[in-house]
């Protein structure tokens, strides 16, 4: 058995954050413990987790963490983009092997808050969030696309 | 074609603009190499037996003029003097120095160029039928559609980082000229009444496991085309496998969930994505649509003088119908008997580029077999073309035959090869054209692959050569029957392998078999899937 008493990440490990509540300061559960107590309002996604399985949740759900164990798995892209379709407004944040280049993706996905394992540089993280001035297709950020823009009246 | 407005224009820019910083933090050191190859694999950058390759798009392989001299340039400032085309209607570049990178792309996008995508584990390049808005035969031009997705595939937030590659193609019409149903996903653009629609096939590509993709949808409404296919992604992002990359791919999951059950998901996908709402506004189709209006055909002569009959020769051979009656679609063959298959030379690349400028509305296609192509060319304007051609070195007669070889660069660039796939190419091309044979033989495709990769297309080849490594020797497999068109199949293994002298008399032994054999009008394929592969084995090893 793994000890998961520990799971998560505390408010210090956030670099960024894009919301004005005040974080969640307790330990996420797995998934499979969310699905299983009532009161968990902080869990976390592996990779290999169906995120869909959280959708009965999601009303006492205050924080999502998914893991990005190596940047390398997209999985988690999905998830995010997943839980803010099915209206999850709570923080979601993204873990582990978190880098530059992935922020804007992510930002566009639905993450808005993120604890990088290895803290990243402030200006290129400045310069990566505002990577696109525009973007091609709709996404969780809500962003009018470019084809939505060449069309309006 | 289709032309950037400020929008497009800006992304690419924003690209370049990004990948120079990249490269800076690579260099100091905020970036481990394993952390900026995804990243400069995403801008095309391989790094290869010698030096560094740079794969540059050319989406659904339609360029005009000034983007063909724009290559030309490049090839000539930053590489050796030529380029060389691939069988998913790029280019590359094989001898790049990292540090002019950036400004190769930003030389591109001065031309509306880039090379997002060319590689890495997301949405690539997307392809479609060379003769698309030329084909006599198509529904629709496929063009439209192309640049739609390309337009939703590139910088996907969600797809950036998928299992594997992921390739699309995109036609109109039953004849399919772009390998459609041997990518992750191919679209057929269909008609049902008046109504435009897609299928959707879903599952198919070469490698180690060579699959033919499988109908998923029989008809995807137009304005659900991109949901659909964001569906058909979604699925394969979070069930592709990730544990074991050669397991990666579309296909392997496809074939292991079994195509009902894929299906099944992307439905319950596609339904939910309907609800959310990710269909680009149904205008952007018609907007992309005007710049792929007919040019201004005019009538003109529908025969022609066919006396010269080296002109006679070629005009059967590399040229195309039209729909128009009185022009054609006239094949650039970069092919030479003993030649480089794809490779283009700077001073080639201007000359077709003029051609395209007076000749063929200012417009070039790349074709999947590795050779170019001015899609409009007015018949009464053929020998002119031909004679410049001829001039240059590309006059080629030789399209579909057993010398227009499609070979993937092998061990002469590539780090993954086992073989060399270049000379093989060379010696064949050179035997059949000195032999004569090439003519008599007719329609033979013949591709060869210097490793399992595949990227030779050879299962796909009615003759297919794949590169092994036999005990620190280059030996070579030899198989038959395969297909890459709408009568697509699956080259089957003839027996042992050879060396290379050994499979170069091997194929003229199976075309020795097939011209005692054929009956009127046979290809070497037809009369393959007629006898089976035993008369074949009996000459090879009997």
């Amino acid at each position: 058995m793994v000890d998961t008493s520990n799971l998560g990440t505390s408010p210090d490990e956030v670099q960024f954050r894009f919301r004005d509540d005040e974080p969640v300061d307790h330990a996420a559960v797995t998934v499979d413990s969310c699905c299983d107590q009532t009161n968990a309002a902080a869990v976390r996604i592996e990779p290999g987790d169906d995120a869909r399985v959280l959708l009965p949740f999601l009303d006492r759900l205050a924080l999502v963490e998914v893991n990005f164990p190596s940047f390398g798995d997209g999985r988690g892209y999905s998830s995010a983009r997943i839980l803010r379709e099915a209206g999850y407004t709570g923080e979601l944040r993204a873990v582990g092997q978190v880098l530059i280049d992935q922020l804007s993706h992510m930002r566009r996905c639905g993450f808005d808050s993120f604890a990088p394992d290895k803290r990243l540089d402030e200006d290129d993280a400045a310069r990566a969030f505002a990577t696109w001035e525009n973007v091609y297709q709709r996404a969780a950020d809500q962003r009018r696309t470019i084809a939505e823009k060449r069309h309006e009246a | 074609m289709y032309r950037y407005d400020t929008y497009d224009q800006a992304m690419v820019d924003a690209r370049v603009a990004e990948f120079r910083d990249q490269a800076r933090r690579r260099i100091e050191g905020k970036l481990t190499e394993d952390q900026f190859k995804p990243l400069r694999l995403m801008n095309g950058l391989y790094l290869q037996l010698h030096a560094y390759m740079l794969r540059v798009a050319i989406p659904y392989g339609t360029l005009d003029s000034r983007q063909l001299e724009m290559l030309s340039h490049i090839a000539e400032k930053y590489d050796r003097g030529y380029g060389h085309f691939t069988t998913r209607q790029n280019i590359q570049y094989n001898w790049i120095k990292l540090e002019d990178a950036a400004d190769i792309l930003a030389d591109l996008s001065t031309v509306e160029m880039h090379a997002i995508q060319t590689s890495g584990n997301c949405i690539r390049n997307i392809s479609s039928d060379h003769f698309a808005g030329a084909a006599a035969d198509e529904v629709v031009d496929p063009r439209p559609y192309a640049e739609l997705m390309r337009q939703w595939s590139s910088f996907h937030p969600e797809f950036t980082y998928l299992p594997r590659k992921f390739k699309i193609a995109v036609i109109a019409s039953e004849k399919d000229r772009a390998a459609m149903r041997l990518h992750d996903i191919g679209v057929r653009i269909v008609k049902r009444g008046d109504e435009i629609g897609a299928e959707f096939y879903a599952g198919g590509g070469m490698g180690r496991t060579p699959m033919i993709a499988p109908l998923i949808r029989d008809f995807v409404p137009l304005d659900h085309f991109i949901t659909y296919a964001e569906a058909c992604l979604r699925v394969y992002n979070r069930y592709g496998r990730r544990d074991n990359k050669y397991k990666a791919r579309i296909k392997i999951l496809v074939h292991e969930l079994g195509a009902a059950e894929y299906t099944r998901q992307v439905e319950e996908e596609f339904a939910h994505l309907l609800s959310v709402g990710v269909e680009p506004p149904r205008e952007e189709l018609a907007r992309i649509t005007e710049y792929f209006a007919p040019p201004a055909f005019v009538d003109g002569p529908k025969t022609l003088d066919r006396s010269d009959p080296d002109f006679a020769l070629w005009v059967d051979r590399n040229t195309h119908r039209h729909k128009h009656d009185a022009y054609v679609s006239a094949v650039i063959s970069l092919k030479p008997a003993g030649g480089i298959p794809g490779d283009a030379t700077a001073e080639q690349m201007r000359v077709v580029a003029k051609l395209a400028r007076e000749y063929s509305f200012d417009e070039l296609r790349v074709m999947h077999t590795q050779n170019l192509l001015l899609p409009h060319v007015r018949i009464a304007d053929l020998h002119a073309v031909w004679t410049a051609l001829d001039e240059a070195g590309l006059g080629a007669p030789n399209m579909d035959t057993i010398e227009d070889i499609i070979a993937c660069p092998g061990l002469d660039y590539c780090s993954l090869a086992n073989a060399r796939s270049i000379p093989l190419a060379q010696r064949i091309s050179e035997r059949f054209a000195a032999t004569g044979r090439t003519e008599v033989v007719g329609e033979l495709k013949l591709k060869i692959s210097g490793c399992i990769n595949a990227c030779g297309h050879h299962h796909a080849g009615h003759i297919g050569i794949l590169g092994v490594d036999k005990k620190g020797k280059e030996n070579f497999q030899l198989s038959l029957g395969g297909s890459e068109a709408e009568d697509v199949s699956l080259a089957k293994i003839t027996g042992p392998g050879f060396d290379e002298d050994g499979v170069v008399a091997a194929v003229e032994k199976v075309t020795d078999v097939y011209l005692a054999t054929r009956t009127d009008g046979e290809r070497f394929l037809d009369t393959y899937r007629r006898i089976g592969m035993e008369p074949f084995k009996e000459a090879l090893y009997g």
